[in-house]
């Protein structure tokens, strides 16, 4: 059994990376998989973030994680509450749906 | 060293393959489940690191507030999976090459990937001898106070707009009108009643 070094972190993190865009692409159906795609996609930046200040004894990488963690959050209760917001006007949250703002 | 090894690719695999169900998951409610088994996977990902804080931080604020917070909004929003359709087909091949091009290009750059030699001994070093989370306090309220508090503002402001969006005003709901029951004229009026009738 080898040693876990930090490709192995990385690669984890590259393939979670590659499924939040995967996951993007992938759903036309509601605007909530979409968000759970872009937090699929923080987590792999938290733990590139996490993995680097391990591997090269820095703490900055973590207090940066945190901050993710934070603007993350905020994220997800935004987006939450204008999908709320959005649902109750149109009645459906489809992707092909939200397109009143098209010129 | 051989549980290390075999904790991390337990991790990693549970992990990568929960995100797999939240990406393809037909039932929005099975994709937010799994999100959670990942972040907590995650979780375990960063114990292995020594990142002990941040790992409690993601279980506590991710699994308990924020993915809870998908599932409110997913069983208050009552939708019906959807049936996938042609053009989702065509999507799905786009966004595979896509997400296949991508890993492959990531997992190249993270293997070739050499430290400078002067990385790492910057100021901000992981002591020794002190726990994870006093070595992150350590930093977060000398060298990082200014993000920390930008970090509270953003938390302000997300909370504020989301209470700002989502409240609305309901005609019909019956509420106590305080001017008007102050500005009637007659306030509090005696009234004899005749016993055996009513006001």
């Amino acid at each position: 059994m080898m040693t876990i070094g930090l490709p192995h972190y990385l690669t984890v993190a590259a393939i979670l990376f590659s499924l939040g865009v995967l996951g993007i692409f992938l759903n036309r159906r509601n605007v909530i998989t979409l968000l759970m795609s872009v937090e699929l996609m923080l987590l792999a930046v938290n733990i590139n973030l996490v993995a680097f200040s391990a591997f090269l004894h820095d703490l900055g990488g973590q207090v940066f994680a945190l901050f993710v963690l934070t603007v993350a959050a905020a994220e997800a209760a935004i987006g939450l509450a204008i999908l709320v917001v959005y649902f109750r006007r149109r009645g459906s949250i489809a992707v092909t749906d939200i397109n009143l703002m098209k010129g | 060293m051989i549980i290390a090894s075999l904790l991390f690719y337990l991790f990693a695999a549970v992990c990568i393959a929960s995100a797999v169900v939240v990406v393809t998951a037909r039932n929005p409610i099975h994709s937010v489940l799994f999100l959670i088994l990942a972040f907590f996977n995650a979780a375990g990902l960063f114990v292995l690191l020594g990142a002990e804080f941040l790992a409690m931080i993601l279980v506590i604020v991710y699994v308990g507030a924020v993915a809870v917070l998908f599932l409110f909004v997913v069983m208050m929003l009552d939708i019906e999976a959807l049936a996938i359709t042609d053009t989702l087909k065509r999507h799905a091949f786009i966004g595979a090459g896509i997400g296949l091009f991508l890993v492959v290009e990531l997992v190249l750059v993270a293997s070739g990937w050499v430290a400078s030699t002067g990385a790492g001994a910057s100021v901000l070093a992981i002591p020794g001898n002190v726990t994870n989370t006093q070595a992150l306090g350590a930093l977060i309220y000398t060298h990082y106070i200014y993000p920390f508090q930008g970090c509270g503002l953003v938390l302000l402001v997300a909370m504020i707009g989301a209470i700002v969006l989502t409240l609305r005003r309901r005609p019909d709901a019956k509420r106590q009108d305080v001017a008007t029951q102050v500005a009637k004229p007659r306030g509090v009026r005696l009234v004899k009643v005749p016993t055996g009738s009513g006001v």
